[in-house]
């Protein structure tokens, strides 16, 4: 029951070993698919740029091109209702995050594991935004910004301390804990009625894998951009 | 089969199942507190619905925010039952 087979976990594909470091390294499942959606989103990227740069203000916009114009205007209308003047500095960081883990959420669909289910991918992920809050705390608010970790009264130093650093904790955990869930109870179903599952795990696949893929990665920029916008909203 | 047949590494596995399942058991406040986010989001949206959709938003935020504690309790089953701390 408890074996390491099941077909929800992470599997190594490849094992291999650097001189002088003892361990094991291996190319997980988690990689393939995060380099699969990766290629996936440069080749999007560059077919739309080739195609873009070669028309004319004239002509009539073609169906890529409505498209990826409509994603642009709905993601810098996301960061733009949250970071108001501040958007042009955060806006390329914010969609890049949310285009990819939009097709890394959705990854499921297409027989992947999906790579936000792997807590290494959502931890760096929550560290960076970490680093974003952090960093941009510190230039915004020059020495206050260590200051505030004593108000109102300086023995909620401490607690203070805690929820700065639960902040990149939370958000990694909540959205690998959402993804992991739905791989977990959608790889029970297949093992469980393996021959029947057809037909309702498509269903499930789209609860697990669409709406809660596209509200997490939605909620990750969110409250990535809440964070920022904390620490560099004037008063 | 005797009690004796049980090893202690069989011990620890049941207990590890058994303390994923009492895990879990904390899925059971954040659904409640969802459940009341969307009662309130459907009371606020009777009242103006003209804010449908920023009202939808903030719902879908608060409860995704209000989802953390359970899926702490979910990390912590995974980890009893896949990662095996206890050996």
């Amino acid at each position: 029951m408890v074996a390491g087979d099941s077909s929800f976990l992470i599997k190594p594909l490849y094992n291999f070993r650097i001189p002088g470091i003892d361990y094991d390294f291996a190319i997980t499942t988690t990689h393939v698919a995060m380099l699969l959606v990766t290629l996936t989103l440069l080749t999007i990227a560059i077919v739309a740029r080739i195609k873009i740069s070669k028309v004319k203000p004239t002509d009539k916009p073609g169906a890529l091109q409505n498209v990826v114009e409509l994603a642009i205007d709905m993601l810098s209308s996301m960061v733009d209702g949250i970071m108001g003047k501040n958007t042009k500095r955060f806006v390329n960081y914010l969609s890049t995050l949310f285009i990819f883990l939009i097709v890394s959420n959705l990854a499921g669909l297409f027989g992947l594991r999906p790579p936000t289910a792997d807590y290494g991918v959502t931890l760096a992920l929550g560290l960076i935004t970490f680093i974003l809050i952090q960093f941009n705390g510190i230039r915004k608010n020059k020495l206050s910004h260590f200051t505030a970790l004593f108000q109102p009264v300086w023995f909620l130093f401490p607690i203070n301390l805690i929820g700065e650093v639960a902040t990149p904790i939370s958000l990694s955990l909540r959205l690998f804990g959402n993804v992991m869930s739905g791989t977990v109870l959608l790889g029970l179903i297949y093992d469980l009625l393996n021959p029947y599952t057809l037909g309702y795990g498509a269903a499930l696949h789209f609860y697990f894998d669409v709406f809660s893929g596209c509200i997490q990665a939605y909620v990750f920029c969110m409250l990535t951009m809440v964070f920022i916008n904390d620490k560099i909203a004037d008063e | 089969m005797e009690m004796s047949n049980i090893s202690g590494q069989d011990y620890v596995n049941a207990m590890s199942a058994l303390g994923a399942g009492i895990a879990m058991i904390a899925g059971l406040g954040p659904g409640i507190g969802q459940g009341i986010a969307a009662s309130k989001a459907c009371e606020a949206v009777g009242r103006n619905p003209g804010a449908k959709s920023a009202v939808t938003s903030t719902m879908l935020l608060g409860q995704a925010v209000a989802e953390t504690t359970g899926l702490y309790g979910f990390a912590v089953a995974i980890i009893l039952m896949f990662v095996k701390p206890f050996k």
